[in-house]
């Protein structure tokens, strides 16, 4: 039972996405999680605003059902299942965080964007709302999410999905390399 | 309401990988973007080697649905500018936030509250293309 305790091995993480992916075919859906944000806000009755959510968003239901379950999963997974520590990063990801003013003694999230008392700074706020976002539009423009694009889309060699993900990490280069010095 | 449970069962599971595998984590995630370990592709390579397998499977042998219909994954429509300017968009938040839309509702229920913050404007910003997407190129 130890192992179930310790962070998961990159191989057997890697191999149970995959079934999940599996799973969900055999079901006869898709894998991809940020549809439910498209049907989260057709239910709150955007299709007022854009005829981009009046779609039958009930029929899609069964998705929300799996992010509800992704819910209770992260909660047994972080209550029970471990001690939700820091990840074991490499030396050098951990030397170069003093650079951008997180503390190498920390969570399983850095406490200095995502506790309670981080809050009180405006900063932080305003950094979770931009890249809340981002995700959220940059998502829905690009046609699906890592899960959409990076597994399913690449699992079934489309070349959008190839597209999309060389575009997340355009994105992600960028952020880290370029606009982390001016934003930390 | 077999399926049903059936459906929140794939999710738990789901979420207890995406903590455990760390991919939920803002670090690894960082981590990944300085190219300074193997964790993450790991991870995404062994999930894609074998997702590519399942695919290629399920295609040669034209295996069925559960419920006996044909799988059939819908190709993504041509293009190369909304997957591109998308892709980047995404991109820079997920780098910012440490986190793309699966492992925001496992945060969520893993207790981390300023996670809310970031499904809330995740939600709007769907919502904001909702309303302009018509007026992007395509």
């Amino acid at each position: 039972m130890d192992f179930l305790f310790q962070p998961w091995h990159w191989f057997v993480s890697g191999f149970l996405i995959a079934l999940t992916m599996l799973i969900l075919l055999l079901m006869g859906k898709r894998f991809g999680m940020s549809s439910n944000l498209r049907t989260f806000c057709a239910a709150c009755g955007a299709g007022k605003a854009s005829a981009f959510f009046r779609f039958d968003w009930k029929s899609d239901q069964w998705n929300l059902l799996v992010v509800f379950g992704a819910m209770l999963g992260g909660f047994v997974a972080s209550h029970y299942l471990s001690a939700a520590e820091m990840p074991a990063i490499s030396e050098a990801t951990k030397a170069s965080l003093s650079s951008i003013q997180v503390s190498v003694d920390n969570k399983y999230l850095p406490v200095e964007l995502f506790s309670i008392s981080a809050l009180s700074d405006i900063k932080t706020i305003v950094i979770l709302v931009i890249g809340g976002l981002s995700v959220g539009f940059g998502a829905r423009y690009a046609g699906g999410c890592t899960s959409g694009h990076a597994i399913s889309g690449l699992s079934n060699l489309q070349l959008p999905s190839l597209i999309a993900v060389i575009g997340f990490f355009i994105g992600g280069l960028v952020m880290v390399h370029l606009l982390f010095p001016l934003i930390f | 309401m077999m399926k049903q449970i059936l459906f929140i069962l794939i999710g738990f599971f789901f979420g207890i990988i995406m903590f455990k595998s760390e991919a939920a984590s803002w670090f690894r995630i960082y981590e990944m973007f300085r190219f300074e370990a193997f964790h993450m592709y790991g991870i995404i390579g062994t999930a894609l080697a074998f997702g590519i397998l399942f695919v290629q499977i399920i295609k040669r042998y034209k295996i069925k649905s559960f419920d006996g219909n044909e799988i059939k994954i819908a190709p993504k429509d041509k293009s190369f500018s909304r997957y591109m300017y998308g892709g980047i968009i995404f991109g820079l938040g997920w780098a910012l936030v440490g986190a793309c839309p699966g492992p925001i509702f496992v945060l969520i229920g893993a207790g981390y509250l300023p996670i809310i913050i970031v499904f809330l404007s995740a939600a709007l910003g769907t919502f904001l293309y909702g309303v302009v997407k018509d007026k992007l190129p395509h």
